[in-house]
């Protein structure tokens, strides 16, 4: 017996309906976040992962009614990310059926923001969300810093913070887990950004999830025997069928990863 | 018509868990009632009580006593009657003497034990322990019925960073393996925990769930 690693689809949500955004700018609508869900709960999907991308700028209600919908049917474990920005809107998400959530503005805006979260809802429901970017000058070095910073906002506004002591801090504060995405990555098909999710996988205590870039199985065997990670999220080789979630895990068995194979085997 | 009450204390994913036991009702011939509920004299009057849990042991503890007469009827109904119970995560954990995690807390006490946490022998392990893994059952016990156990048994959702050491090896009901034996299952006459998730474990939860609305202690 040993503890699996997790294959996470990802559902990019805006206006109440799926979307995979190339570098989260080059939006297409790939279908109904629920029915999406129901085909992923079927096929082995070990979790779901909604987010709403538009959350930033929009009014975002339409997502409660996506994850209570989707908690009727898929007896998984849910996380929402995406504006989440207040402990009203956790607790908002966690009693429409989330079972955690995924915090990035709120929590580099303001770091105790998780430590109130975590207190209130346990570590267990606080994913953070390390949106990372490889700095410009990180060629440059000799500063103590990593190569990434954390971006906000989507990915549009950089910080200028470090992003491997910010996954640390979070994880100080009470995150129980960390989403790595590298955002140079992200709809590139290229792979993981294996050696932020690495660094950042062997320096906290927590589960990592890996994600940004995934275009083939391989990558994903990378993100956990390179990367470290706990878990690999990806989207559109999902969404478009390039790959489906019994022959991803598979591949990851056969290249020496623990997968659940419940579904696939029934 | 049969209810079942799921408690509401503030802490928990009451909506997860009541749409797992309604659907799994609704697969039943004489579907029960599923309840959720605040009321102590609603839990009084349910043919099984559910507790679910998820955050910090204390606070779970202070929240369930914070519901004024709850423990009083849940010990009138579980211990001193016969009321089939389910404990999940916390709420399983809470059945301890008691919790040591951060600070030391007193447990409702219905299955000797404490609450401690997980010490993987492998470093590189990860706290919490999150994720799928499989069950290895100890003790046959009604809920367990038809679940395939062992490696290639099915599959349960965890998510802990702490678990139930029971005092009896009798109320150790299932483990699984994270650098070493983490509890699982745990129970006594008509008490049963789990400190996974099964309203989250598919197939194996709603199986589980399934036996639980049967069970005839």
């Amino acid at each position: 017996m040993t503890l699996k690693t997790r294959i996470i689809p990802c559902l990019d949500v805006a206006g109440g309906r799926v979307v995979k955004g190339v570098n989260f700018v080059d939006l297409i609508d790939a279908g109904d976040p629920v029915q999406a869900a129901i085909a992923y709960d079927a096929a082995g999907a070990d979790e779901l992962t909604f987010l709403d991308i538009t959350a930033s700028h929009e009014g975002r209600d339409t997502i409660f009614d996506v994850v209570a919908r989707t908690a009727e049917h898929c007896f998984m474990p849910v996380t929402v990310g995406g504006g989440v920005r207040t402990v009203e809107d956790i607790r908002k998400l966690l009693l429409a059926g989330a079972d955690k959530v995924a915090i990035n503005s709120a929590a580099v805006n303001d770091p105790d923001f998780i430590a109130r979260a975590a207190d209130k809802f346990g570590n267990q429901c606080i994913v953070v969300s390390v949106d990372a970017k490889q700095r410009l000058d990180a060629k440059v070095g000799g500063d103590n810093r990593s190569e990434w910073e954390i971006y906000t906002h989507g990915g549009r506004r950089p910080t200028g913070i470090d992003a491997v002591e910010f996954a640390a801090k979070m994880v100080e504060r009470g995150a129980g887990e960390l989403l790595v995405t590298s955002m140079d990555r992200d709809g590139t098909k290229s792979g993981f950004d294996l050696k932020l999710t690495r660094m950042i996988a062997d320096e906290v205590e927590v589960p990592v999830i890996a994600s940004g870039g995934v275009g083939k199985l391989q990558d994903l065997v990378d993100g956990v025997t390179e990367g470290h990670a706990s878990a690999v999220l990806a989207a559109s080789i999902f969404h478009f069928g390039t790959f489906t979630i019994p022959e991803a895990k598979r591949y990851m068995m056969d290249h020496g990863i623990a997968m659940r194979m419940d579904a696939a085997a029934a | 018509m049969s209810t079942v009450a799921i408690i509401d204390y503030g802490a928990g994913n009451l909506r997860s868990a009541a749409n797992a036991f309604e659907r799994v009702a609704a697969s039943l011939v004489n579907s029960p009632e599923i309840i959720v509920t605040a009321d102590p004299e609603v839990v009084r009057r349910a043919d099984r009580i559910m507790l679910p849990g998820v955050g910090a042991f204390a606070d779970c503890k202070a929240g369930l006593d914070a519901v004024a007469g709850m423990t009083e009827v849940l010990e009138e109904r579980v211990i001193r009657g016969t009321t089939p119970f389910l404990g999940v995560c916390v709420g399983m954990q809470l059945l301890a003497r008691e919790g040591r995690e951060k600070v030391i807390t007193e447990g409702l006490g219905w299955i000797p034990g404490a609450v401690e946490k997980i010490k993987p022998t492998d470093p590189n392990l990860k706290i919490p322990h999150m994720g799928w893994n499989t069950i290895s059952v100890t003790k046959p016990h009604a809920l367990l019925e038809n679940i395939p156990d062992g490696p290639n048994g099915l599959h349960a959702y965890f998510v802990h960073s702490y678990h139930f050491l029971t005092e009896d090896p009798d109320h150790l009901l299932a483990t699984t393996d994270y650098g070493g034996t983490v509890t699982a299952c745990v129970g006594r006459d008509n008490i049963f925990g789990t400190q996974f998730h099964p309203e989250k474990s598919q197939a194996l939860g709603l199986k589980l769930i399934e036996n639980f609305l049967g069970w005839t202690p």
